[in-house]
């Protein structure tokens, strides 16, 4: 089964959705939206510098997003409003990126399948590694679900619970730099952010629980690659926009019957 | 027992002292209330306290293993973040089911238990925190601001509930407010807090010290006599503590 290139698609896609669903649902509630762009822009500049160093792109993403947050974090607070810390982050480092693989000659780089995904190219490896990443995302989280819930209500709280918020912020941190690293493959660096906020924007209308919210965001995520893989196909419109835009779907059409059932009540 | 000392105490942002030399004592079972202008460094004090910030100078020592019952101002969580009152409280304390109501009940707000927090009032809302924080059986409360939102009836009813709390349990509190009249109403001990200790004492030594009216104005010592008036007038009539009574709300 894994021979057929819609197969690994469907594997890498769920994969990504599996990742982003706990993360996105943090990225919503702690409004990190603009600190996720920024990771995942720089990661533009992290695969610069792998193609330049021949290192796995996984590698070079990974380490270059990790360093944007770090950078993100000491940044904050000191005079600049963090999201004027971040649009200045995040853009930079994707022009940065952007001139280093214009330097890059002797290879031809297309670049497109980075800023916006190559689905349909991944191979058995990058299934194996995006699944690896899936899977220490949620173990991350998992293991630090109610210090991480905690921490987001209230970091004064956690403080007083015994907790140290800035440690639950790291495994955010982490998390964050991980699932930037395996999905750029999949939707690219400028839609990984879609990926995490839209599937839990949406689910916010059907849960009652943090934890339903994370699984109704996983099983949105999942459907949205499924889904907008087979229109791709079908159409033949680019597979991580069309993922995308499904998952938006998703987002209008479940905020509209919410909305109308607060009418109504 | 001395559950909290406070050694000359100095906290700092950068370059920027906001507290100095600050010496501070609680016990189990009394009331002590921090009130100071904006800027005059009670979060900071309070933040000192529960480790959210290194001391510069001096130290910050607590009983060991100290049961500390934490009512933070707000929660920084939107309407995105779905969450009962019961999720939330067993939250930070890993508490059993049983152990809610009780809880809720010494709050003054049983009937809570299943709704979403995003969906209470200002008033429900402190309520369901200091149910949070007392679910965990403290030594000690911690109030910041906890009235913030509410009007001059609704934190008098709020502070009324944490003396009851006091003597029910025995627990001590410490709290920071800028509701001066209500709150010296309701403390045994009142620090006046200008980046350092202005004055100290009984709630009636520190409305007469000068230190403290240079600080507010001589018009608050008028609002403070006022509301001991009211104060007394609830210990007279008002022994259920129950927030939904007529006169919580006169």
């Amino acid at each position: 089964m894994l021979d057929d290139f819609m197969a690994r698609a469907a594997l890498a896609g769920i994969g990504v959705a599996v990742a982003a669903a706990p993360l996105g649902c943090f990225v919503v509630w702690r409004r990190m939206a603009y600190f996720g762009e920024a990771t995942a822009h720089a990661a533009i500049l992290g695969v610069a510098m792998a193609l330049a160093l021949d290192i796995s792109i996984f590698a070079g993403a990974l380490f270059v997003a990790l360093i944007m947050a770090w950078i993100a974090t000491q940044l904050s607070g000191r005079g600049y409003a963090m999201d004027t810390v971040l649009g200045v982050l995040a853009h930079s480092s994707l022009a940065v990126g952007l001139v280093v693989v214009s330097f890059l000659s002797g290879i031809r780089i297309d670049l497109m399948a980075y800023l916006f995904g190559d689905i349909l190219a991944v191979s058995r490896f990058d299934i194996a590694i995006i699944w690896g990443g899936a899977l220490l995302v949620i173990a991350l989280i998992a293991w630090r679900w109610a210090p991480l819930l905690i921490t987001t209500l209230n970091e004064e709280l956690a403080y007083a619970s015994g907790l140290n918020p800035n440690r639950e912020k790291l495994i955010l941190t982490l998390s964050l730099g991980v699932t930037v690293a395996v999905a750029i493959k999949v939707v690219g660096a400028l839609l990984i952010v879609a990926m995490l906020v839209i599937p839990a924007a949406a689910s916010r209308n059907l849960a009652r629980t943090p934890e339903t919210m994370v699984m109704i965001a996983g099983i949105i995520g999942a459907i949205s690659a499924l889904v907008g893989l087979k229109a791709a196909y079908i159409f033949d419109t680019p597979a991580g926009p069309s993922i995308v835009c499904v998952a938006s779907v998703f987002f209008v059409t479940l905020s509209v019957i919410a909305a109308f059932k607060k009418k109504l009540v | 027992m001395q559950l909290v000392s406070v050694e000359n105490l100095s906290v700092s942002y950068g370059a920027n002292t906001v507290l100095r030399a600050v010496d501070l004592e609680i016990e189990l079972g009394e009331i002590v209330t921090v009130v100071g202008p904006n800027g005059s460094g009670k979060t900071s004090l309070l933040k000192a306290i529960i480790g959210a910030r290194q001391p510069a100078k001096g130290s910050v020592k607590l009983k060991p293993r100290l049961k500390i019952g934490y009512v933070p101002q707000r929660l920084n969580f939107d309407s995105t973040l779905p969450i009962t009152v019961e999720r939330f409280m067993r939250l930070t304390g890993n508490v059993d089911r049983k152990l809610c109501i009780p809880a809720l009940e010494t709050a003054g707000v049983p009937h809570l238990l299943k709704c979403q927090m995003s969906e209470l009032s200002g008033g429900q809302f402190q309520r369901v925190l200091l149910a949070g924080a007392l679910i965990k059986r403290p030594e000690i409360l911690l109030l910041d601001e906890a009235t913030q939102g509410l009007d001059q009836p609704g934190s008098a009813a709020f502070y009324r509930q944490i003396e009851a709390v006091r003597r029910d349990t025995g627990c001590a509190v410490l709290m920071i407010s800028h509701d001066l009249h209500v709150v010296m109403s309701a403390a045994d001990r009142v620090i006046c807090l200008n980046g350092h200790v202005c004055c100290a004492g009984t709630p009636a030594a520190v409305a007469s010290a000068p230190e403290y009216r240079e600080l507010f104005g001589a018009g608050t010592g008028g609002a403070l006599a006022l509301y001991r008036h009211d104060h007394d007038h609830v210990h007279d009539h008002n022994h259920n503590h129950n927030l939904n009574t007529p006169e919580a709300a006169e």
